[in-house]
Formats: C-alpha cells, sequence, structure tokens
C-alpha cells in the first residue's frame, strides 16, 4: 500500500519545516555527562526551533532519588548552561509539562512497570500516541537486562500505528564477536530498523556537505581517484586526555574508542562510488561495498603505530601522563594514539593508501580528511625554483573551524621564479552559519522523524570490525606496551616511521 | 567599528573598504549574498540590526540605501560598519540627497559583491512593481513587507500583479511555523479527508489571507476566513473532517493549542515570528518561490471568490460544504414559513445541487 500523501507537503514548499509527529524519548542513563551536556540542550533547542510536536514529553529513568521536579531542574540549568539557542520562559514552559522522572534499577522490575504506566499516562494526557524512543546512554554491559526489562513490560511490543525506536551510542561491541552479541540482543527486542545507532560524526554539517562537494560538484570528481590522489589521511586529534572515562577508556584505547566508528564512517563517505540516490538504502548500499573492500596490508605491525601519552606541559598547563591519571592502572598498555594504514580494493583507489590515526593529548583538537595529490608528472621549472612547492592537498576540516582548505603552489613575488606553497580557504563561519545546528540536534530529530541514512545499520558497524579486529589481534600478539609520546605532541616517533618507510609525512593538522 | 564617510564617491568607499582588509583582515571574500535594503532616512536602524543578526546565519555584505531630503545639491553619505557594529556582515549605510535620491542604484552597483547573489528588501513601502524598480532589477531575490505598509491588505492585493519570480513578501515567511504545524498535523493517521477549512485572523492581517488562500489551494476544498480585531495577527485554523475538527488556535499569550478528536489538547509555544527569522529564511532560499506564486494567483482569488458570494448568499456561494448545504437548507425552510412554497422549493434545488461536486473531486485527490 503507498503511504497516505499528504495534501500540504509539496516538493517544491522547501519552506516547509519537518516537524516529528507526536512522540516521546525516553533517556536511561540521563544522569550521564552526555545527557546533561549534549541531549538536554539539544532537545530544548529543537523544541525552541518549533521542531517538536507539541505535547512532547522526556522521561527521564536513573537510580537516583528525584521527584518530577527535581529532574526538571536538573533540565532547566543543563539546558540554561549547554543549549545553543537563547533561553525562553514561554518554550521552556510548555516543553517541561512533558517531564516526568522513574527512579530505579534495570533489574527493578517494578520501576519498568511504573515506567510503563507513566508512558500509558503521557499518550493519554499529552497526546505522545504511543511514539516512544528509548535512548540508551548507558554501557552496553546494560543493554541485555534493559531490553529484557522492555520486552517484559511491554513497552518493545509494536503496534500499528505507533512506533518504539532504540538509540545506542557507541562503543557498538569492542570486536567483531561482541558487535554481534550486541546486535543480536537488541534486534531479540527491536526490529532491525527500529534502531538507530549514534555516531555523532554522521550529524557534523561539514560531515554532510562532503557528499555535496563529491556529488553536486563537477569540480572534485575527475580527480577523485588514484591517477590523482597519491594518498589520504584521516585524523582525529583530541587535545584533552581521558578526564572522568578512565572506566570506560581503559581497555578500550583510541582504535575501538575513535578509528572503528568516527574515522572509517568517514573514510566510507570519502573513498564510497557515487550512490545512485541519497535514499538511505542506497548510500548504505555504497558504504557497505567500500567497506566490504578495504584491505589490510601485509604486516600489520609494520604499518600501524600505537602510543601512550606521559605527563609534561601541554599548551602552557602541566599535564598528567596516561597511567598517572585516576583510575589507571600503572601496567596499562591501553593505547591513547592508534596510527593505522588501510587500503581500498576497488578501480577507483588501487594503491591509495588511507593513513587514519587518532589519538588524546596531542598538539590540538582538530578532524580532517587530507587527500594528498601526486607531484606533477612534469616541471617546467628547474629544480631550485620548485624546492618549497609540497604536494598539492584538499582538506577537509570537519572540526573546529568547518570548511575547507585546498592548498597549491603559487608564485612568490619577485625577479625570478620561486613556486611556494599557499592555502586557499573556504569556510563554514564566514560562508554560512554561526548558527548551524548541533549534530545531536539534527540526530535526535531524524530519530523521532524515522529517518535512518545518518545512522549506521548492523552492517556497517560488522564490517568495521572486521577491519581493525586482526589489528587488535596483532598488537595483542605483540604484547609490548604501546610507545611513549609527550603530551602535547603529534604523536610517538613510531608513527612518523611508519610514514617514513612508506616516503611519506603526517601533515600538521 | 564605524567610518563615516562624508560627501563622498563609490570609488572612495570601495577603497575605504579594500583598506580595511589589509589592516583588519576584516575577511569579506567568503560573504554569500549581498543584501541591498531600500528604506527613507531615519527608518533604517531597525532593519539593520534584523540583517546583522541573519547575518550570523548568511554572512552578507548589507548595503543600505536611505533616501534622504529630495531637495538641495545631489550628496552621496557613507557610513562603514564592520567587526561589532556589523553582526556577521558589512554594512554600508548610504545617505542620498537632492536627486541622487532617486538613483539608488547607481550607487549601489560599484559596491555588490562579484558573482555573488543580490537580494533586495524594502522593509517599508515598496514599489508598485519590485521586479521593474532599478534597485528590484538587480536583484534575484526582492523581499518586501505587505504588513508594514499603510493598507496592508491592499498592499498584498497589488502583490498578485506585480508578482515576478524572485518576489517573496515576509507575510508569507511569517507563516511558516504554522504552516509546519498544520503540515505535521496531516502527517499523522487517520488520514482523512478535509472537508472544509476556517482560517481566523486579523481583519488587516496579510498573513491570514495568505494562509487562508495555501490551504484552499492545497486541500481544494471550501475556506472561510473569518475576521478578528486588527493587529491580532493570525489566531486559528480548524481543518473539518468526519472524525470531528482538527484546530490549531493561538491566544493573546503566544500558546498555540493544539486540539484533535479523541485526543487531549497540547500546548505549543507560537510565538510571532521575529525579524531576523524571517529575513534568515528568506536568505535560506534564493530560486524562486513557487509555492508562494501559486498561492498569491490561484489561492488568493479562492478565499475572495468565497468570501464575496457568501455576501449576497446565491447558490454559488455554496461551493459545496455540507454543512453549508444543511445551513442553506435550514434557511430555505425558513424563507418557505414566509413565503410560497413555489419560491422554497426553487431556493432548495439550488442550495442542494452543487453539493456532489467535492464528491467527484474528493475521488480524484
Amino acid at each position: 500500500m503507498a503511504a497516505p500523501t499528504n495534501p500540504l507537503r509539496d516538493p517544491r514548499d522547501k519552506r516547509l519545516p519537518r516537524i516529528a509527529g507526536p512522540s516521546g524519548i525516553v533517556i536511561f542513563g540521563v544522569t550521564g555527562d552526555l545527557s546533561r551536556k549534549k541531549l538536554m540542550p539539544a532537545i530544548y533547542d529543537l523544541a525552541n526551533r518549533g521542531l517538536l510536536p507539541p505535547g512532547f514529553s522526556l522521561v527521564g529513568f536513573a537510580r537516583r532519588d528525584w521527584a518530577n521536579e527535581d529532574f526538571g531542574q536538573v533540565v532547566h540549568d543543563a539546558v540554561k548552561q549547554y543549549s545553543r539557542t537563547p533561553f525562553s520562559e514561554e518554550v521552556w514552559r510548555h516543553l517541561a509539562e512533558g517531564f516526568r522522572f522513574v527512579q530505579g534499577t534495570f533489574d527493578d522490575d517494578a520501576a519498568f512497570d511504573v515506567l510503563a504506566a507513566t508512558l500509558k499516562e503521557l499518550d493519554e494526557t499529552r497526546g505522545t500516541g504511543g511514539n516512544h524512543a528509548f535512548y540508551f546512554s548507558i554501557p552496553p554491559s546494560s543493554f541485555p537486562v534493559v531490553c529484557k526489562q522492555l520486552a517484559r513490560s511491554g513497552l518493545a511490543e509494536h503496534k500499528l500505528d505507533e512506533w518504539r525506536r532504540v538509540v545506542i551510542e557507541k562503543p557498538f561491541g569492542h570486536d567483531l564477536a561482541s558487535a554481534q552479541d550486541l546486535n543480536a540482543v537488541v534486534n531479540s527486542v527491536f526490529p532491525p530498523e527500529s534502531v538507530f545507532r549514534i555516531d555523532h560524526y554522521l550529524g557534523k554539517e561539514t560531515v554532510q556537505n562532503l557528499l555535496a562537494l563529491r556529488f553536486a560538484n563537477q569540480l572534485f570528481e575527475p580527480i577523485w581517484n588514484a591517477h590523482y590522489v597519491d594518498h589520504v589521511q584521516i585524523t582525529m586529534a583530541e587535545d584533552i586526555g581521558i578526564g572522568g572515562r578512565a572506566g570506560y577508556y581503559d581497555g578500550i584505547g583510541a582504535a575501538r574508542d575513535v578509528i572503528q566508528n568516527h574515522l572509517i564512517q568517514l573514510l566510507a563517505l570519502t573513498a564510497m562510488e557515487e550512490p545512485v540516490s541519497f535514499d538511505p538504502k542506497d548510500l548504505r548500499m555504497e558504504k557497505t561495498k567500500v567497506l566490504s573492500q578495504v584491505q589490510l596490508p601485509k604486516d600489520l605491525l609494520a604499518s600501524t603505530a600505537r602510543g601512550q601519552y606521559t605527563g609534561g606541559w601541554q599548551g602552557g598547563a602541566k599535564v598528567m601522563g596516561y597511567l598517572e591519571e585516576d583510575g589507571i592502572s600503572a601496567t596499562s598498555t591501553t593505547e591513547t594514539y592508534a596510527a593505522i594504514k588501510v587500503l581500498v580494493d576497488t578501480r577507483r583507489w588501487a594503491g591509495v593508501p588511507f593513513y587514519l590515526r587518532a589519538g588524546k593529548r596531542l598538539g590540538r583538537r582538530v578532524s580532517e580528511i587530507a587527500m594528498v595529490f601526486k607531484r606533477a608528472p612534469h616541471l617546467p621549472f628547474s629544480h631550485t625554483d620548485t624546492e618549497e612547492l609540497g604536494a598539492n592537498a584538499l582538506v577537509i576540516r570537519v572540526q573546529p573551524d568547518e570548511g575547507i582548505t585546498i592548498r597549491f603552489g603559487s608564485k612568490v613575488p619577485g625577479p625570478s621564479m620561486e613556486v611556494r606553497d599557499v592555502s586557499m580557504d573556504f569556510s563554514y563561519g564566514q560562508s554560512f552559519t554561526e548558527a548551524s545546528p548541533e549534530a545531536y540536534e539534527r540526530l535526535i530529530l531524524d530519530v523521532l522523524l524515522g529517518e535512518p541514512s545518518l545512522f549506521p545499520q548492523d552492517e556497517e558497524v560488522e564490517l568495521s570490525w572486521r577491519i581493525l579486529d586482526p589489528i587488535e589481534k596483532a598488537w595483542g600478539r605483540k604484547g609490548s606496551k604501546p610507545d611513549e609520546y609527550a603530551a602535547g605532541t603529534w604523536g610517538p616517533p613510531s608513527a612518523d616511521a611508519m610514514m617514513a618507510r612508506d616516503g611519506r609525512v603526517w601533515r600538521r593538522p | 567599528m564605524i567610518i563615516d564617510l562624508p560627501s563622498t564617491t563609490t570609488s572612495a568607499i570601495n577603497k575605504s573598504l579594500v583598506s580595511l582588509r589589509e589592516k583588519g583582515g576584516a575577511v569579506t571574500t567568503g560573504r554569500v549574498l549581498t543584501m541591498v535594503i531600500v528604506t527613507d532616512e531615519g527608518a533604517s536602524e531597525e532593519s539593520i540590526a534584523a540583517a546583522n543578526e541573519a547575518s550570523f546565519e548568511h554572512p552578507c555584505r548589507v548595503i543600505v540605501i536611505a533616501k534622504g531630503s529630495r531637495r538641495g545639491a545631489p550628496r552621496l553619505d557613507a557610513q562603514i560598519r564592520v567587526g561589532g557594529d556589523a553582526g556577521a556582515s558589512e554594512v554600508i549605510v548610504l545617505r542620498l540627497f537632492g536627486e541622487l535620491a532617486d538613483h539608488g542604484a547607481s550607487a549601489m552597483v560599484p559596491l555588490l559583491l562579484p558573482d555573488a547573489p543580490v537580494v533586495a528588501w524594502w522593509p517599508g513601502a515598496s514599489p508598485a512593481i519590485p521586479a521593474d524598480d532599478p534597485i528590484g532589477k538587480l536583484a534575484q531575490r526582492r523581499i518586501t513587507d505587505a504588513a508594514s505598509a499603510a493598507r496592508p491588505l491592499a498592499a498584498m492585493a497589488s502583490r498578485v500583479e506585480s508578482y515576478r519570480p524572485g518576489d517573496t513578501d515576509l507575510s508569507w515567511t511569517r507563516l511558516t511555523t504554522w504552516r509546519g504545524l498544520l503540515a505535521a498535523l496531516l502527517d499523522q493517521p487517520p488520514h482523512e479527508s478535509i472537508q472544509s477549512v476556517t482560517v481566523a485572523g486579523a481583519s488587516d492581517s496579510p498573513s491570514t489571507d495568505l494562509m487562508a488562500g495555501w490551504l484552499a489551494l492545497r486541500l481544494k476544498v471550501p475556506v472561510k476566513r473569518t475576521k478578528a480585531r486588527a493587529g491580532a495577527g493570525m489566531q486559528s485554523v480548524v481543518l473539518h473532517r468526519k472524525s470531528g475538527p482538527l484546530s490549531l488556535n493561538r491566544d493573546e499569550s503566544s500558546t498555540a493549542t493544539l486540539s484533535a478528536p479523541g485526543q487531549p489538547d497540547r500546548n505549543v509555544a507560537l510565538p510571532r515570528r521575529s525579524l531576523r527569522d524571517c529575513i534568515a529564511e528568506e536568505l535560506r532560499r534564493l530560486d524562486a518561490d513557487e509555492v508562494y506564486e501559486e498561492v498569491l494567483k490561484k489561492g488568493l482569488p479562492k478565499v475572495a471568490a468565497a468570501a464575496k458570494s457568501a455576501k449576497k448568499p446565491t447558490a454559488s456561494a455554496f461551493v459545496g460544504r455540507p454543512t453549508d448545504v444543511k445551513e442553506a437548507r435550514e434557511a430555505a425552510k425558513a424563507a418557505a414559513a414566509a413565503r410560497t412554497v413555489v419560491t422554497a422549493t426553487r431556493a432548495k434545488r439550488a442550495a442542494g445541487k452543487p453539493a456532489p461536486r467535492p464528491r467527484a473531486r474528493k475521488a480524484t485527490s
């Protein structure tokens, strides 16, 4: 049966915003940092932009002994502190009417019965229409019990004209087997199309712009291949340490924390072929196609590097080394820096290595995709003229200072011919929008609208573990400690050596 | 930073802009459009403030053409604002005096950004045909505001005639949140067909007229436009369906209540949109707005025709809304008591006749 068409919608009417239908969201682990700093402000910002349905409700579930009002106060403080849009008493008042708090632990049957009753009450008084999203802002080890509870209390039941969706955050497992287990647990209760995995990188404007850059322009696609590209560097550097996340981070490490999801997704978007349409299905098909063709070099240890930061001075402040951080064992071998090299076995990318690196306590906070081009095959200049000419590069700056930089050679003014690198810069902040929405706003709205394009599915997650698992295994076999690097530098010397073996160098982002 | 350039020329202004860039590193090359605001001298600050705020979303060069007194010698006074005084834009205020006041376009051309689109905005009175205005001709998009005209409804009526692709009116922009909520309502089941619509708003609100026109056009059902006291803006929309009316009603405190049969009433904040929001939305799209054009050309006449015929109730007034038909029948019955049986039957037949028409339409929609 064809979906009933809405006479008020017209594809030409691009002004018309997409407002979510009657619905509510339940956050498990609502007292956590992510919930306060990202989710609550994002929900308020959506409401302030008029994109949430009238009667929207937010239910918090946690162990704390809070009344609805206490919960409201917590959300209020979080919104005041972190929201992007200005605070409006009016919007707040209507939104706050839909706040509920359910106290309990995950193994407490009674608490989930209360939750079920609360949702029923909301359906009746707020008109949420039985449409609820369950946001798991909790460790994956709690997924099975929460899923079981949702099934037991009848909250996961799928009814006609109503939807139940579940939102989960990384890590999606810690290797292929655990990811499959996790998928099995969640899918036993929710069908795959109701599972939304948040990879907040995919909600970023710059990442979505990557598709526009590649497929809306004639300028870039012709050079987007092995004929012109020498190699690709995808970087996500953080200047912070592990902060209060010791319990989560130790044993996981940079590769599982960042490379497996964010960087491999960026790689897929950079390397994939043009999808036939931007339909979620077509887009996913191209991503899985390219991910299934990612190959690892034979000598894994020679083409990867891992490091661990030591204490020192970073950006004018004295910082602790990883092993000295609270809650980290002095003998931990968890890496805080990881660099890997992969190849994409397609006609387009034959022989072009993709270098992926991620780390904490590096020089500065930056994420970027850099396509480094081959040198011109013939230079009609003398060697001395082009001594200072590097390789051309196209850099997509994901964060901060979102934009695109192109590096190319230009003549230095003067009587002699001397060519030196210059940058041409496109900055989002200058051409558009200081007011662009946060990734979480976009993603939460997409969950409520049931729009799956920006969420990786089981298959993508499993494919990315297939890429990472052999590397983790090789590192585990080696058994030694990660190489040390001083906080505030760009990683261990072994990472530079890894590039040097290929005759290349890391960009300083 | 504000730099005043009294009695100047456009080349001096350009020179000063370039030197500002070199000295302060002010980056002007990334601007995506030029926005020209045409006002009378003195009435420009509010519009500049709105443009500055909107520039955080769309960094632009803002050129304000403020027409001063037409007496005396022609003179051009300019003021350049950058940095904190200009949001994310750079503002060039041109005050035109004497004969020059009628030749604003000549002062503006040298200051347009290369290759970037031009948007013209008349916050107050607008030319009769914006697209034929010398400044309007240079612009890809022309923004007018019927609500700020002396006679809003007459201004809106003139837009129908003067429309050219690229025209838009803020009365239309102000409706976007309302339209979004209504469309979201109809996204939900039951997907019943709508039988008729009532739109209520201030008697002087062009936005309410446009809303009625839009609904008449999209839903292809009779739309009744009821008038409330002036100055209140949009007030309510009721969509009548078989299962009961769906209504969206805004009270004085800018809270809107959404009611649907079998569901609890829901409240949502629906404040009147700020100028900043409207301008930012306008700048998001620079192509012609076909939907607005259709509403102007086809939707408004539909509502006007219905309103006109409603005043003198002839058969054609009742375009087949079943309740109207029922009312007509009752009226006819009452009339029958006073008049002869013959006339009553005639009225009944006349009123009943058009009723099958919407049913035929429903089948095709």
